[in-house]
């Protein structure tokens, strides 16, 4: 192989490797390996958020089975981007982040586990800002080890 | 090879409710068999949602997700017949589709 073709075969490996043909932004793994509900935000890339009754979360008061607690979001800012779930007690606080493009109303709802009794943090960005709202659900039963 | 998921869209007006269970085991890597060991992290690690296609709605998740997701979504503008894929990919490069049309 001359000199040139390797080249070229090198860079293009190289752009596959470091951009797999996808649109889908990386799991994003600094804040999801985040072990406290403030790490997860700035891993996130969350800086000041404002707290906001727009946002509505909808989840047990008392969760008796914390392998299965659901989780129902609604956000009421115009221009929601995305919702993240941070479960402030869990070993790894950061749950979900999803994001929402033209054609997908900004609501959710998903089962999470929850190792204790803990408060639930969303964050809604919406318009290049960050809002959050939360709600604390108590566990009976743990649902990380068992 | 993922099992299947179970996908259902309902449109009234031009919102449509979509309700999605996947099959997977979701191991936080805390939980311990019958033996004592380990069970090692196995967990999805995203999701996306396409209509037609275009893609509408992706999501990240953790371990924290509970085992068997089911996850409800709501899209607008969408009309009966439209054709809707679900897709997960998972931590050790696993990965499943699914299509459905709404209904």
């Amino acid at each position: 192989m001359n000199r040139r073709i390797t080249l070229k075969f090198t860079a293009a490996l190289a752009a596959c490797l470091l951009f797999p043909l996808r649109a889908i932004a990386a799991w994003n793994k600094e804040a999801f390996q985040s072990k406290t509900a403030a790490d997860a935000l700035k891993g996130l890339g969350v800086g000041a958020s404002t707290e906001s009754k727009d946002i509505a979360i909808d989840a047990p008061q008392i969760a008796e089975n914390g392998a299965v607690v659901p989780i129902e979001i609604t956000s009421n800012l115009p221009n929601t981007k995305s919702i993240s779930v941070v479960i402030e007690k869990n070993p790894f606080p950061l749950a979900a982040k999803f994001e929402f493009g033209e054609g997908a109303l900004p609501y959710v709802k998903v089962n999470v586990k929850m190792g204790e009794s803990s408060f639930v943090r969303v964050v809604a960005e919406a318009g290049g800002r960050f809002y959050t709202a939360s709600k604390e659900v108590k566990v009976t039963i743990g649902g990380c080890g068992g | 090879m993922a099992d299947p998921m179970k996908i259902r869209a309902t449109v009234k007006g031009d919102v449509a409710d979509v309700r999605v269970l996947m099959v997977h085991p979701m191991e936080t890597g805390q939980r311990k068999d019958t033996s004592g060991s380990v069970v090692p992290l196995h967990f999805i690690q995203e999701v996306s949602v396409r209509v037609n296609g275009k893609l509408v709605l992706e999501g990240q998740i953790s371990q924290a997700v509970s085992r068997n997701p089911v996850f409800s979504f709501r899209l607008k503008g969408v009309k009966a017949g439209d054709k809707l894929e679900i897709a997960w990919l998972d931590n050790r490069g696993e990965r499943s589709h699914s299509d459905a049309a709404i209904a």
